[in-house]
């Protein structure tokens, strides 16, 4: 079944097609067209997944050669189908299903109802490419079309300035990160000669490309991570990124695009676990990114930022993780995020459709109202915040027991990273677990908990809407089953160089530690807002944190005076001056030239025959003249 | 007589026609200088004639005819004169441009 | 110099005199009449040229009919006098001669450069009969063909110039 896997991206994309097309002329808009390729897609992907389970673990290859750029060189069109590609194949392919079934009923009415559908599933065929691609080029092709997908998703209200901006934001953003992601692509380029995964990890493990180059590669192969996966410091698009559909939010800026950058990482993971450097970098930035966003989503009104600010933070902890050397603590984090967090926005989309708002001082009390929508965001919320048994405890906490180990323990052998960072990243880590806790309870009783305190009639989703929750929900509950055991997903993702570390290895102490740290946290939540919205916010009576965090610790403002007025105040107007004048000058120049010399010329043809009598004599003479001057001798 | 004589004489006339076909405002002045014209050429071919003892005398043969051409010439062209005169009043012809731009 | 240059020197200067005062003259009157005086004194010249019949002809028909058909013109179409009138501006006019003296030059100086040794020799006068021998032997289809246009002018003149 392995050969098949080029179909899931493939059908998908045919979709996007169709439905581009003739999807307006389509029964119900052309949805089902992309329901269908991706629902294939994920029949293929089970099944694949199932042959890895079983025990066919070794990496396919399969490549057609797509740009000969010269001798010895080309770019291949191929596929590498080991256990991580088929780990990321089936969590893709479902989440994307459930979310496309569950806009069916969320975008019902919308005036581009059809395009959405092509969007998403142009989007979902980039997604599955980034996770097929055997070389760099195939994999820049899918995240550049995630990266656009993106922009049109998240414009998808572009009548409203604010979202335009937004999508923007969004684009350019993730852009600056893409241009630090092809100079590392061509500088490993340069280094081993080819643009597959395979010979520049072989490159690196031979020791046939030096360190320092190898470090300056993946440095700036992790811009790219930085950027799609919203890493301080570019993380500021993802927050802003909500102005698009719910449905958007959960598939692109939850499970799946921001999580392609934590999936390169993993992809390219013996080139990044050669170099201390990187790593040690890659686990600061985790550790600041995944504290200032935990104490941003303290502080939201909207439920929808809340959860943005929430991924960032858990995108940082899947980002620690493959610092510290915790490959498959990472990748699981990684799957089991998806589940819940797209679980918590379409369960938030859900609560948005009924309230007819995104804030939460317009909610409350709709635990009486929404049952089924509050147990499986309740489901999600407690995973979240990792609470035991549901899927991201475990994962969290073999995240945690990764740090300790490479930082307090007795050190992992073979790990590039310092210990002091691996320090830094475990407190910062359980730090988190406190904030989010305590952010996931504040939202949970903000929006479920106390009276309602808008204006509308908030009723129950109906069925199509809640049948996506219910599936992700169960996933989100007993996701943690992957991890454990002896067939676990470790061992999928394992390859030869990747050995497994075994099923999740439990510390006692941590999980008493940071169980307790939640538990706390969540009580501390409970009784702050259990009655509701207070007057004030609590982080509101100490002002300069509460400044620093409305102004979401300067950066925006940062970016939009330093760079934007600079690009868009002088650069833009400059060059358009130039484009309008010099080169548009030269086209409209030859053009009014030539009138020109016309109404000059037409003086010639007066209609008086004395004046062409005139000319007709002189050029008599002058022919006469040349011709006996130049001919005649 | 030197061949040059008659010739340079030719040329004046010739000259003095192409004046005034250029200078002349009133179309009957400028079918005169056309006559002028008309007539050096003669000049100029009958000189050639008596210098080559042509014995044809293709010569002033031809002289006739462009004589003769010349008389239906100026018939037609006064009849055209007249014409533009019936209609617009004016033998100017800086006022007959309607070929203009 | 012998007599026939002399003689041909004084019709000349005559005749390019009355030339210049044909497309000089202010009055249209006047220079029709100049032009007779032009058209005479080339006939002149061809006499001298040993062409005698050709001189007629110039005579009967040009000085005959075709100055008289211009002067009709002149009356029918009531040319007014007056140098404003007849001329064209100043510019155009200099322009005209600039013109004109180019005409001249060019061909003044090609002339000589081609025939600055040739000699006219003296020898009697064509006789008219050789003329008509050649006419009618050797040229009887232009001649044909300049009746034709004649006729041609005499139907297009009278079509042209009736009142309807």
């Amino acid at each position: 079944m392995k050969e098949l896997a080029w179909l899931v991206p493939a059908l998908p994309l045919a979709a996007w097609a169709v439905i581009l097309l003739v999807g307006k002329r389509l029964p119900d808009g052309g949805a089902p067209v992309g329901l269908l390729a991706v629902a294939a897609g994920w029949v293929i992907s089970l099944t694949i997944l199932s042959d890895v389970i079983a025990g066919d673990r070794d990496a396919y290859h399969a490549a057609v050669v797509w740009a000969p750029l010269g001798p010895g060189l080309e770019i291949p069109l191929g596929m590498t189908v080991d256990g991580l590609a088929a780990v990321l194949l089936a969590m893709v392919t479902t989440v994307s299903m459930l979310i496309q079934l569950y806009s069916v009923f969320y975008m019902r009415g919308d005036e581009r109802y059809t395009m959405f559908f092509a969007k998403l599933s142009l989007f979902t065929a980039g997604m599955l490419i980034v996770v097929l691609a055997d070389n760099l080029i195939l994999l820049l092709v899918g995240w550049e079309i995630m990266g656009v997908c993106s922009y049109f998703l998240i414009g998808h209200y572009w009548e409203d300035a604010a979202n335009a901006r937004a999508a923007i934001k969004a684009f350019l953003t993730t852009r600056v990160g893409d241009l630090g992601f092809m100079a590392g692509i061509f500088v490993f380029f340069w280094a081993a000669g080819s643009f597959e995964i395979e010979r520049i990890i072989e490159g690196v493990e031979s020791g046939s490309i030096s360190s320092t180059t190898v470090t300056i590669g993946a440095v700036l192969l992790f811009c790219g991570a930085i950027g799609k996966s919203g890493q301080f410091p570019l993380h500021t698009w993802l927050p802003d990124a909500m102005a698009g559909p719910t449905p958007v939010s959960a598939l692109i800026h939850a499970a799946t695009m921001v999580a392609a950058g934590v999936f390169l990482v993993a992809r390219m993971y013996p080139v990044f676990e050669a170099s201390g450097t990187v790593l040690n970098e890659i686990g600061i930035i985790a550790s600041i990114t995944m504290l200032i966003s935990a104490l941003l989503a303290l502080v939201q009104e909207d439920i929808k930022r809340v959860l943005a600010y929430s991924t960032v933070s858990q995108l940082a902890y899947m980002m620690a993780a493959l610092s510290v050397g915790g490959y498959s603590a990472g990748v699981f984090h990684l799957v089991a995020h998806a589940f819940f967090k797209a679980l918590l926005f379409l369960a938030a989309g859900a609560v948005i459709h009924a309230v007819h708002s995104n804030d939460m001082r317009e909610m409350g009390g709709l635990a009486r109202a929404m049952p089924v929508t509050f147990t499986t965001f309740l489901v999600g919320a407690l995973a979240l915040a990792g609470i035991a048994p549901l899927a991201g405890f475990w994962s969290k906490d073999e995240i945690l027991t990764d740090a300790w180990n490479a930082g307090f323990g007795h050190g992992v052998e073979g790990l590039a990273t310092s210990r002091t960072v691996a320090q830094v990243v475990f407190v910062a880590g359980m730090v988190t677990v406190f904030l989010t806790a305590l952010y996931v309870a504040r939202m949970l009783w903000l929006t479920f908990g106390a009276a309602y305190r808008g204006h509308g009639q908030p009723h129950e989703a109906g069925a199509g809407m809640l049948f996506p929750l219910v599936v992700l929900a169960v996933g989100a509950a007993f996701g943690g089953l992957l991890a454990l055991g002896d067939n676990s997903i470790s061992t999928w993702i394992a390859t030869p160089l990747l050995p497994s570390e075994g099923p999740a290895t439990l510390n006692l102490g941590l999980i008493l530690a940071s169980s307790a740290v939640g538990l706390l946290a969540l009580a501390l939540g409970t009784a702050l807002y259990r009655r509701g919205l207070p007057e004030r916010e609590y982080l509101e009576r100490v002002p300069p944190v509460w400044t620093v965090l409305q102004r979401k610790f300067f950066l925006d403002d940062l970016y939009e005076r330093g760079l934007v007025r600079a690009v868009a105040g002088a650069l833009a107007p400059a060059t358009y001056w130039f484009d309008q004048r010099l080169v548009d000058g030269a086209v409209n120049g030859a053009g009014l030239g030539t009138r020109r010399l016309a109404r000059g010329l037409r003086y010639v043809q007066s209609g008086q025959a004395q004046w062409y009598a005139a000319a007709l004599f002189l050029g008599v003479v002058g022919i006469a003249v040349v011709v006996t001057q130049l001919v005649g001798r | 007589m030197p061949l040059l004589y008659p010739l340079v004489f030719a040329a004046f006339l010739f000259s003095a026609g192409v004046y005034g076909v250029l200078a002349r405002r009133n179309a009957v002045m400028v079918l005169m200088s056309i006559e002028l014209m008309l007539n050096a050429v003669n000049v100029n071919l009958v000189a050639f004639n008596a210098y080559l003892q042509d014995q044809l005398v293709s010569g002033q043969v031809f002289a006739l005819f462009v004589i003769a051409v010349a008389a239906a010439e100026v018939g037609i062209g006064l009849a055209i004169v007249l014409l533009i005169f019936r209609n617009r009043e004016t033998v100017n012809i800086d006022e007959v441009d309607l070929l203009r731009w | 110099m012998t007599g026939q240059e002399v003689a041909f020197l004084i019709l000349a200067v005559i005749g390019g005199l009355a030339g210049v005062l044909v497309v000089t003259a202010r009055n249209v009157v006047h220079a029709a009449l100049y032009l007779v005086i032009a058209l005479s004194s080339v006939a002149g010249v061809y006499l001298l040229l040993a062409a005698p019949f050709v001189a007629f002809v110039q005579v009967i028909i040009y000085v005959g009919a075709i100055v008289v058909l211009i002067l009709f013109g002149i009356m029918l179409t009531r040319a007014p006098v007056g140098r404003r009138v007849l001329d064209n501006s100043p510019r155009a006019r200099a322009g005209a001669f600039v013109v004109g003296a180019g005409v001249f030059a060019m061909l003044t100086v090609f002339l000589a450069g081609a025939f600055g040794e040739a000699r006219i020799a003296n020898r009697a006068a064509t006789t008219t009969v050789a003329l008509g021998e050649s006419i009618f032997r050797n040229y009887v289809l232009p001649f044909e063909a300049v009746s034709l246009l004649l006729l041609a002018a005499l139907i297009g003149a009278i079509v042209l110039a009736r009142r309807d």
